[in-house]
């Protein structure tokens, strides 16, 4: 019933246009994020978009012209050709050229894409069902990153809470990933179980979380912030449920935040525990050791 | 065109080829008749429809708004599972060949097909492979919840449903390729005099190769999954990097099936529209032999496309490169159907009866869904695509207002063939307006949410993807509702209705052997073969 109340409420603000998720309605395209990376790509997916549309305002037009001109209603007298070799030499020919002309800026990005050369910052992000691990190599700073309490709270079934009031619900962490801005970060890409996917849209970036594999992507965010998104690999029963959070900082900020982790990571590191600390160990031990 | 012959004329052939269809159950479950085995295949697909449909609605019900109010996270990804193992393998397939058992034979002048038990064997196969599918649901661990592509090392996380799920797969596979094998040996070698290759009805051309590409990949989905039943329960580590393996290469193979599956799926479809839009032109087929060039095309790329599904694994970027180039490839010929299809109409004398109006939103909605694919054939571009709304959206755009509306459009036009009666032209005509609306407000919201940032398979989402969610769920309720009409019309049109005449539709007789026999087409056709001019 409460449900059902809920579903009413939703409904009617929707209708009239009120609910605070309003601003979705101007969500229809793609994100252009703040990368260079993302920048090109949503240069590419709108360009493409376009000849989409161009051409299927061509192709739908003369559908429609056919269905509206030709009919037997009408009187339409059937022609009697059956094929038109230069029609369909031309309509082979020119999406052939059109192609070519996708072809090319898009192989300049993957290239551009593919060289993680140059990069100062290395994270080693790890998929766990269902939370990630972030590693700063070589920095001794490793954590993981799980689902908010509130987000996790409300999203049980039947909790009675209502997303709506839950801040950024299903989005959040208790701990972000933190990373500077302007600078190269690469992320190498693993897993400890199944396929995960790392994917943060306004980086444009997206790679699978392989056990056994170590995947790389990498990004330079140009604008500080916090940045969203999720598992993007069907990995389980809360597949759902394991957000991505970057916190993009100033140069400086990061640099503190840095030493300041470090600083704790040292401090955490009494005999007792150390080999909780030490990520050459196998997973599974850190884990039994680490809760 | 020769006409069919009765007993009394016939008096060649042996005495028990003219017996009518066999009394009470049994008439189904030993049937040989080509006729009765397609019926029970569009049945089954019927069936398998609704129920997957069903399952469907659990799916849009949970994601009508954020937050979980009715089902477990696991079970949605058990709806999410067995909804697209039941469509694709239970709906979607199993019509095109009931459709084939039903036409090939009456298209090119054959009194059956060629090999009729197993024929039958085929369909009963079909039965238990989903009985067993449907059983897995049940069982402890709960059901398949790893998606239909059932990748390693999720998928090995299925508790007792994963044998049954795996065996239910050899199982349809095994069907499939008996089906496909019956279609080639049939095409090949019972076509009526004269009917050379060329002169095949476009329908048969398409079941022709779709039926090469099946016999050609489902043994490979068939190798993959064994494995996958040995890496469970053998202990060996074909998938497992802890041992050696490499749960990509299981992607690679899926995929290697996989994506000329979708092809299965869509190039008998595009036989059906080829029949549906000349006849109701009132004109030939545009470029009919470029049509089958172009078939026979697309059926070659989809053996060289299959990594444009795992853009994201981590491919060296010659990898990328060479899949993007190749998928990017496929538009050409689908372009030339299109164009095909447009041309036939362009000067024709055009009527709007049921099956022209489902061929004509196949035309328009395929073609959308055909975009889309473009868009995500950009390598780099579909690194924001990749397992989104964005993608669920495509799919469903070539597979539901693609191949299922091209499948309702084959039953709209032969129907009154098989049972001899009109159906109601307004329920319809109903039917066709509430689907072909309802599946778009479904789907085009989804294109919204994939590139709003929306991934596929969650059971719960973020309240900036509210809004769309509940729009497409409405459709989602409206479309499923909408296909009780097509339930309750094919029941009225088989129980009685104004006598449909041997053409059925108007200028329908050049347009294929089917219409040179009265309807109801008789039990037994073509005993003795027609000649072709």
């Amino acid at each position: 019933m409460k449900m059902v109340k809920r579903a009413l409420a939703t409904g009617a603000a929707f209708l009239i246009g009120s609910t605070p998720a309003m601003a979705a309605w101007s969500d229809l395209d793609l994100r252009v994020g703040v990368t260079e990376i993302s920048r090109e790509i949503h240069g590419l997916h709108t360009l493409i978009l376009w000849i989409c549309v161009v051409i299927a305002v061509a192709v739908f037009g003369v559908m429609i012209y056919s269905i509206a001109t030709f009919r037997k209603s009408k009187g339409a007298v059937p022609a009697t050709f059956d094929h038109n070799t230069t029609a369909e030499i031309v309509w082979t020919v020119i999406p052939v050229l059109i192609l070519v002309g996708m072809a090319i800026p898009a192989a300049r990005t993957l290239v551009r894409i593919d060289d993680s050369s140059g990069s100062e910052l290395t994270i080693k992000a790890t998929g766990y069902q269902w939370k990630w691990q972030y590693e700063y190599v070589g920095q001794g700073v490793s954590f993981y990153s799980s689902l908010a309490q509130e987000s996790n709270f409300a999203r049980q079934l039947d909790s009675g809470v209502d997303p709506a009031t839950v801040q950024n619900y299903l989005l959040d962490v208790d701990r972000p990933l933190v990373v500077p801005q302007g600078v190269k970060v690469r992320v190498l890409v693993t897993s400890a179980d199944v396929i995960h996917s790392w994917w943060v849209p306004d980086f444009a970036i997206k790679k699978d979380a392989i056990p056994g594999y170590v995947n790389e992507l990498w990004f330079k965010a140009e604008k500080t912030g916090t940045y969203r998104g999720q598992c993007v690999e069907l990995c389980g029963r809360d597949h759902g449920f394991m957000p991505i959070v970057v916190e993009v900082k100033p140069r400086a900020d990061f640099d503190a935040w840095l030493e300041a982790q470090k600083a704790a990571a040292q401090a955490a590191a009494a005999p007792s525990t150390k080999v909780a600390m030490n990520s050459d160990e196998p997973a599974a031990l850190r884990v039994a050791v680490a809760e | 065109m020769s006409t069919t012959h009765t007993h009394a004329h016939g008096a060649a052939h042996e005495h028990h080829d003219d017996h009518g269809p066999a009394k009470g159950i049994g008439r189904w479950l030993f049937s040989t008749n080509h006729k009765d085995i397609g019926t029970m295949y569009l049945v089954f697909s019927l069936v398998m429809f609704l129920v997957g449909g069903a399952m469907a609605m659990v799916i849009r019900a949970e994601l009508f708004m954020p937050g979980m109010q009715l089902v477990d996270p696991g079970f949605f990804n058990t709806m999410t599972t067995v909804h697209a193992l039941i469509m694709v393998f239970g709906a979607v397939m199993p019509a095109t060949v009931g459709l084939a058992n039903w036409m090939i034979p009456m298209q090119i002048g054959a009194p059956d097909m060629a090999l009729p038990r197993m024929n039958n064997f085929s369909f009963w196969l079909l039965v238990a492979a989903f009985s067993l599918l449907i059983l897995s649901m049940f069982m402890p661990g709960g059901g398949p919840a790893s998606g239909w592509t059932l990748y390693p090392p999720l998928v090995l996380q299925t508790g007792d449903a994963l044998p049954l799920a795996i065996f239910a797969i050899h199982l349809a596979g095994a069907s499939s390729i008996m089906g496909s094998i019956n279609i080639i040996v049939t095409i090949m070698n019972l076509r009526a005099p004269g009917m050379t290759l060329l002169k095949m009805p476009l329908f048969v051309w398409t079941w022709l190769i779709t039926a090469y590409l099946l016999i050609a990949v489902m043994p490979v989905f068939a190798g993959a999954v064994t494995m996958l039943l040995t890496d469970h329960f053998f202990h060996t580590t074909f998938f497992a990097a802890s041992g050696g393996g490499d749960p990509v290469l299981y992607q690679h193979v899926f995929w290697f099936f996989g994506h000329p599956e979708v092809y299965i799926m869509i190039l008998p479809a595009f036989g059906i529209v080829s029949e549906i839009i000349p006849t109701f032109s009132r004109k030939a087929l545009f470029g009919y032999d470029a049509m089958v060039y172009a078939t026979a095309s697309i059926a070659f790329l989809s053996f060289i496309v299959w990594a444009h599904h795992m853009f994201t694994v981590g491919m060296p970027l010659s990898g990328e490169m060479f899949f993007m180039l190749s998928t990017m490839l496929i538009a050409v010929p689908t372009g030339v159907k299109v164009f095909n299809w447009t041309a036939t109409m362009w000067k024709g004398s055009l009527s709007f009866e049921p099956p022209m109006l489902f061929s004509l939103a196949f035309l328009f909605l395929f073609t959308i869904g055909g975009f889309s694919g473009l868009m995500m054939a950009i390598a780099p571009v579909d690194f924001q695509y990749h397992d989104t709304y964005f993608i669920v959206a495509h799919f469903h755009y070539v597979l539901v207002p693609g191949a299922v509306f091209a499948i309702m459009a084959g039953v709209y036009y032969w129907l009154p063939k098989w049972t001899g009666h009109m159906y109601s032209m307004r329920l319809a005509k109903t039917h066709f307006w509430a689907s072909a609306i309802f599946v778009n407000v479904l789907f085009f919201p989804q294109h919204f949410l994939g590139l709003a940032g929306m991934p596929r398979r969650i059971p719960d989402y973020s309240t900036q993807f509210a809004d769309w969610n509940m729009v497409s769920s409405i459709g989602g309720f409206g479309f499923g509702l909408s296909q009780l009409l097509f339930v309750v019309l094919i029941w009225q049109c088989v129980r009685g209705g104004a006598r449909a005449s041997q053409v059925v539709w108007d200028d329908a007789r050049t347009h294929g052997l089917e219409w040179t026999v009265p309807s109801p087409a008789p039990y037994h056709t073509f005993e003795e073969a027609p000649v072709i001019k």
